[in-house]
């Protein structure tokens, strides 16, 4: 297919891996901070082919995983509230919360279904003038716009049943937030290629100059990321931090500026609970004061249970690459997909989902 | 037809007046065949003699109609291909319907067209039904439910548990066609080439391989679960490894790119028209040539091969030099997707 089996030719990741071989020279860790990437390395066994100096941590790059487990909690009343059909990407159905999750509680009865595109939310809505849609939004630039783009056509269209619980978050300051921590070396960034197709390339600039970090904006196939590792290699060893562009075929310097337009129109910076992370200032995305109708918590309330963690799940650390998931206590063992206990192996693009479905077997240790 | 009403209401599953004219009117004469005709209870059938295979599959898709098929052909196939996989030569099948009250007729028509057809290319007999009528809401427009007879011809024994080192397996042909085609539809995508349900008998190819081929150790027909389910289930069974070329796997592009678009992986969307072979390797080519012969199976290839382990695990060879874990789908990925 085109635009993809050109990705995936085996010649041209030979000469890479070759490549790679020929530049490595000391022992490097790379994050990636998007949960597209981690399904992709270990999808494609990447591990496997790179050279063993380089190690690829994976960051807090899965959208629903690194939601606050209070978030969900939030969510899920909100979806047993008398009246309220729930709309959300597929998935957030089966992350849990600290006592339920989606999955279980349309079981349950509640009405929550799956749509993939706001859009449809907006349908939902106006098919059904005697409920109320809710339209629960997590993750990153990758899919807010899309949020945004729903609240601005529901006001054009005057749907008054009609709001979002939004929790979106941006990436570039968590990124930094990891490197503040100092709890583990990371000596490059894979930078999310979706992500970066909305706000461009300059957000990363301060981490490469103030952090001396390479970022370098890397595509989902193997050719793609391959070539990404290679350029961040040939940065670490020729001593350059720059921001960098590998998916030129997608991502250009200034990103998209319609959709930045539209985020900047419908939402306004406010600091976000990172699951594993805590709160990171300038990292959330709220709505404004004018699209206040619009706004699940400011139209309905819920009571909150307590919030607790899951046992012996270490999705925290995991989310802050400082641990590798096979790491943890519990991973393969009372945790796999078929019962997962944290949402990093839930969620298809969590970290550890990754691991285990796709190379428990070789992954290396260390 | 002689039912004047458009749809179907609850009096038609009473079991007084209307519920006989249905019978009579619409399924006795669409199905129309001697043992149905006689309306007696059960289906009375002339015992074949040797072993008999017997399988019942109930089918919920949604929406009843998708590009390539609708429920009532892969009512018919999906139970032949069960009888088929499993070495026999299906005969006769049965067909339970639940209806929700307010069906159009017209709808039930054409489905029921739809599996005279399929039955006819089966060469399959429908020979005894029942209707239900359920309560608006009670059901979503149609169920039906199909259970199939079938002989099993002497000395074919196939089985998942067969599996021996250095057998190939063979695949029909491309992967992922039916659910893409089905969830296409539900959800109103408007893919420029929209993919094709598969869905199809596949006793003919099965005729063809077994007879062409002694060495087969087990056929399978990869429906809800894929690809990859399939191949789990023979690795586990067989207590031996399987190692798959994914560039090897016929994929057809419309498909993939709904399935990268969408996160699906091919290796987990169902198949209705499609089996997979294990078949000894000095016979594989000649499995292979047997299968492109026929209409079902000219996109066949072998993609892999059966391995000394470790026992149950089922590797992909990626193109570029690695490899991955091939596992089964966990959870629902696709509901009612048959």
């Amino acid at each position: 297919m085109k635009l993809v089996s050109e990705f995936r030719d085996p010649n041209l990741a030979k000469y890479l891996i070759d490549r790679l071989k020929a530049t490595s020279s000391r022992a490097i860790s790379l994050m990636e901070v998007c949960g597209t990437h981690t399904v992709a390395i270990s999808r494609n066994g990447m591990r496997q082919v790179i050279p063993e100096t380089i190690k690829l941590l994976s960051g807090p790059g899965c959208p629903v995983c690194v939601t606050a487990n209070s978030d969900i909690d939030y969510a899920i009343e909100l979806a047993k509230t008398d009246g309220v059909t729930m709309t959300t990407f597929g998935d957030m159905m089966k992350v849990p919360g600290s006592y339920s999750s989606f999955t279980k509680e349309k079981a349950a009865g509640a009405d929550i279904r799956v749509v993939y595109s706001t859009i449809d939310a907006l349908k939902i809505a106006e098919e059904n003038p005697d409920r109320e849609i809710v339209f629960f939004g997590v993750g990153f630039e990758t899919t807010s716009p899309t949020v945004a783009l729903s609240v601005v056509e529901a006001k054009k269209r005057g749907l008054k049943n009609y709001s979002v619980y939004a929790r979106h978050k941006v990436v570039p300051p968590a990124m930094a937030a990891l490197l503040s921590l100092g709890e583990v070396k990371i000596d490059g960034f894979i930078c999310p290629g979706h992500v970066s197709a909305v706000i461009g390339s300059a957000p990363y600039e301060f981490i490469a100059e103030d952090y001396g970090i390479p970022c370098v904006i890397v595509g989902f196939e193997p050719i793609d990321i391959l070539q990404g590792i290679l350029m961040l290699v040939e940065q670490v060893e020729s001593g350059r931090s720059e921001v960098e562009i590998q998916y030129k075929r997608t991502v250009r310097p200034e990103g998209n500026p319609a959709a930045v337009k539209l985020l900047n129109e419908v939402f306004k910076v406010t600091d976000a609970d990172w699951r594993g992370i805590g709160v990171i200032p300038a990292t959330g995305m709220a709505l404004k004061p004018e699209f206040a109708g619009f706004d699940a918590e400011k139209r309905f309330s819920v009571e909150l249970p307590p919030t607790r963690e899951p046992k012996g799940c270490a999705c925290g650390e995991i989310l802050r690459g400082v641990k590798l998931p096979y790491e943890c206590k519990i991973f393969g063992k009372s945790c796999t997909p078929e019962h997962p206990v944290g949402p990093c192996m839930v969620s298809t693009e969590g970290a550890c989902a990754a691991y285990y479905r796709y190379d428990r077997t070789s992954v290396k240790v260390g | 037809m002689k039912i004047k009403e458009d749809a179907v209401l609850l009096a038609h599953g009473s079991g007084g007046k209307l519920m006989h004219d249905l019978i009579r009117e619409l399924f006795i004469e669409k199905f129309a065949n001697p043992v149905l005709a006689k309306e007696d209870d059960s289906a009375v059938l002339e015992v074949v003699g040797g072993r008999l295979a017997f399988t019942t599959d109930t089918y919920v898709v949604k929406p009843l109609f998708f590009p390539g098929g609708d429920i009532g052909r892969l009512a018919v196939c999906g139970t032949v291909n069960d009888l088929a996989t499993s070495g026999a030569t299906p005969k006769y099948l049965s067909c339970g319907f639940v209806i929700e009250e307010g069906l159009s007729l017209e709808v039930l028509e054409r489905v029921l067209d739809s599996m005279v057809e399929a039955a006819a290319e089966a060469w399959v007999t429908i020979v005894t039904g029942d209707t239900k009528v359920v309560e608006k809401g009670g059901a979503d427009g149609l169920f039906i439910n199909t259970a199939g007879i079938g002989a099993v011809p002497e000395g074919v024994v196939l089985s998942g548990a067969n599996l021996k080192v250095g057998d190939k397996i063979i695949l029909s042909g491309t992967l992922g066609d039916h659910g893409i085609a089905v969830i296409s539809k539900r959800e109103g995508f408007e893919f420029s080439s929209p993919a094709m349900s598969d869905a199809a008998p596949l006793n003919g190819l099965v005729a063809d391989l077994l007879s062409a081929a002694k060495s087969v150790r087990a056929l399978r027909d990869p429906t809800r679960g894929g690809l990859a389910s399939t191949l789990n289930e023979f690795a586990t069974a067989s207590k031996v490894g399987i190692e798959i070329d994914e560039a090897a796997v016929p994929i057809k592009p419309e498909v993939m790119a709904a399935c990268e678009m969408l996160g699906y992986d091919p290796f987990h969307v169902a198949n209705e028209g499609k089996l997979i072979a294990v078949v000894g390797a000095e016979e594989a080519p000649v499995a292979l040539e047997t299968m492109r012969r026929h209409l079902y199976g000219q996109d066949a290839a072998i993609i892999g091969k059966v391995t000394a382990g470790p026992p149950g695990r089922v590797i992909l060879k990626t193109p570029i030099g690695s490899t991955r874990i091939l596992d089964m789908l966990v959870g629902e990925q696709l509901p009612r997707i048959c």
